[in-house]
């Protein structure tokens, strides 16, 4: 499969902090990966980085092959890299058709008309959502604003996906489903990086995981390997020498 | 396609208004006239962007200097063009090192820029020049320059509703919500911002240019006067400054109600225009069609 995300010692400085440092992986096309770490690890910044929201200090970042190094935002999500918040985005003065039309007509088909209508509807309709189609964004509660992110985020087409804990703050039940939901979107093809705390939910999804602590890449392999490897644990847990 | 009917026949009628107006009749509609259609271009980009922008009268007033600058060496078509180029390059530069500002930091620059061009101007004509004052010496009758603001506010309105269904109008909208979003969906943040503020300010100052006749003898604290940018943000938002004739619903009675004001209190009337202000900010943040719409929304709702 062909490397889709390239990504070669990426580095986001803030002043004296190194908020991500030095990170390099790849992702395949149709690969569904998590993005662990403890608080403040610097997987956010990643993703902001990735997605253009931040511009890095240095390293580059290819997509499908395409060097996207230091691209703004709108660049990089029509060059099919879609993504959801952490802290959940809607455009609340918008009905929700209109929210999810937004990536169909400025996206990478810049779709009008009938075509973005269609596709906005089958965004909504995939995440349950069609038939408040008409309501104002606003109004949603806090779950369903979270399916609105994510059906914007599919309305707009990605090749790849870029999820910040989207499955956060969800009951037992309501995560299920939220799991059928992503393990359909990878099982259609959709390639998916995802920031994620539910151990339940990356084990669930992510044949592969990728693991940061204080800015750097510590860890890169299947789940299971990586949150057995004893760095990993010492992260999250504490040294063993040193506690 | 009522809708468009309603606002031809409305149009015909204003049109044929000053032929049964006294001087002051005719005076009150060109200064409406003139507001509507400032209140209308200023909502085409800060009513859908809530960029808030105060720099209103920075454009109208660039917009009657030229005329007064340009008036005697040029026929008056050219110099409304040439008004009309200038203020959509002042809007290039502008927007180019502003646009970046968000919130309060690009009111306040706004502000500062009428501030800015008035003091430049003054400098200027003091320095270089050697004149402060100029006169407008045009052939033009109160009657045409009602025409032509009354033009110039329904291609505003047009252009509003035009550009309210293409990508531009959408790519506002989002922008107003929320421009990380809009970067993340593929909106291009500067040219959208820039296309949107460069017509509205290239607008203002045509408004300018047209009004210029009516004072004769201009100079730079009267062009650059602030209450110009005020009104105007007072006005569209009152109306509702994000809909296509919130400007003009909120345009017309406040105008008519400072006119008469400002004969009645000439000293309280800059206290009685900040309370206004307040008030509406407070009292209608969508504005008067917002809060109709609101309410009639409610009414439907209750119905079902």
């Amino acid at each position: 499969m062909s490397t889709l995300l390239a990504i070669d010692g990426a580095t986001k400085v803030f002043g004296g902090l190194k908020a991500v440092n030095q990170v390099s992986f790849s992702i395949s096309e149709g690969e569904t990966v998590g993005l662990l770490g403890p608080n403040g690890s610097g997987k956010t910044t990643l993703i902001n980085l990735i997605s253009g929201a931040l511009a890095p200090s240095a390293g580059r970042f290819g997509i499908g092959g395409r060097d996207m190094t230091g691209r703004r935002a709108d660049v990089i999500a029509r060059a099919g890299v879609a993504r959801t918040f952490q802290l959940v985005r809607i455009l609340p003065s918008l009905t929700l058709e209109e929210n999810v039309l937004v990536p169909a007509i400025f996206g990478r088909k810049r779709h009008w008309g009938e075509a973005a209508q269609a596709l906005a509807r089958g965004a909504l309709e995939r995440v349950g959502l069609a038939e408040s189609a008409g309501r104002q964004a606003a109004e949603l509660t806090y779950l369903d604003q979270k399916r609105l992110e994510l059906a914007r985020a599919l309305a707009a087409e990605p090749d790849i996906l870029l999820m910040d804990e989207w499955l956060a703050g969800l009951n037992p039940t309501e995560l299920q489903e939220a799991i059928r939901l992503v393990r359909s979107l990878s099982g259609s093809g959709m390639t998916i990086l995802m920031v994620e705390h539910i151990m339940e939910a990356v084990r669930a999804l992510c044949p592969r995981s990728l693991v940061m602590n204080a800015g750097a890449l510590i860890a890169d392999g299947p789940t299971a390997d990586v949150l057995a490897d004893s760095r990993v644990i010492a992260a999250y847990l504490g040294d063993a020498e040193h506690a | 396609m009522i809708a468009l009917g309603v606002a031809l026949v409305g149009l015909v009628a204003l049109a044929a208004l000053p032929f049964y107006l006294s001087d002051y009749g005719l005076g009150l509609m060109i200064g409406m006239a003139g507001y509507v259609t400032l209140a209308s271009a200023w909502a085409l980009f800060s009513g859908q962007t809530r960029y808030i922008s105060l720099a209103t009268v920075a454009f109208y007033g660039v917009g009657a200097y030229t005329i007064a600058v340009l008036n005697e060496t040029m026929a008056y078509p050219a110099a409304l063009a040439c008004a009309g180029l200038i203020g959509a390059g002042l809007a290039l530069l502008v927007g180019l090192s502003t646009l970046r500002l968000s919130g309060i930091y690009f009111v306040i620059f706004t502000f500062g820029l009428a501030e800015l061009v008035r003091q430049v101007i003054t400098w200027f004509e003091v320095n270089v020049t050697g004149t402060l004052g100029r006169y407008i010496f045009l052939d033009i009758t109160a009657r045409e320059i009602y025409w032509q603001l009354l033009a110039l506010g329904a291609f505003t309105i047009a252009l509003t509703a035009w550009i309210m269904r293409r990508r531009l109008g959408l790519a506002l909208r989002v922008i107003g919500d929320d421009e990380t979003v809009a970067a993340h969906s593929g909106i291009d943040l500067a040219r959208t911002k820039l296309t949107a503020f460069v017509l509205s300010a290239t607008i203002i100052t045509l408004a300018g240019a047209i009004s210029s006749p009516r004072w004769t003898y201009v100079e730079p604290l009267i062009v650059f006067n602030p209450n110009v940018s005020f009104l105007t943000v007072i006005m569209a938002l009152l109306g509702g400054a994000n809909r296509l004739w919130g400007p003009l619903f909120g345009a017309v009675p406040l105008f008519l109600l400072f006119e008469w004001l400002s004969v009645q209190f000439p000293d309280t009337y800059p206290v009685i225009l900040g309370l206004l202000f307040i008030g509406v900010v407070f009292l209608l943040p969508d504005g008067i069609l917002g809060g109709l719409a609101r309410l009639t929304g409610r009414n439907g709702k209750a119905a079902r």
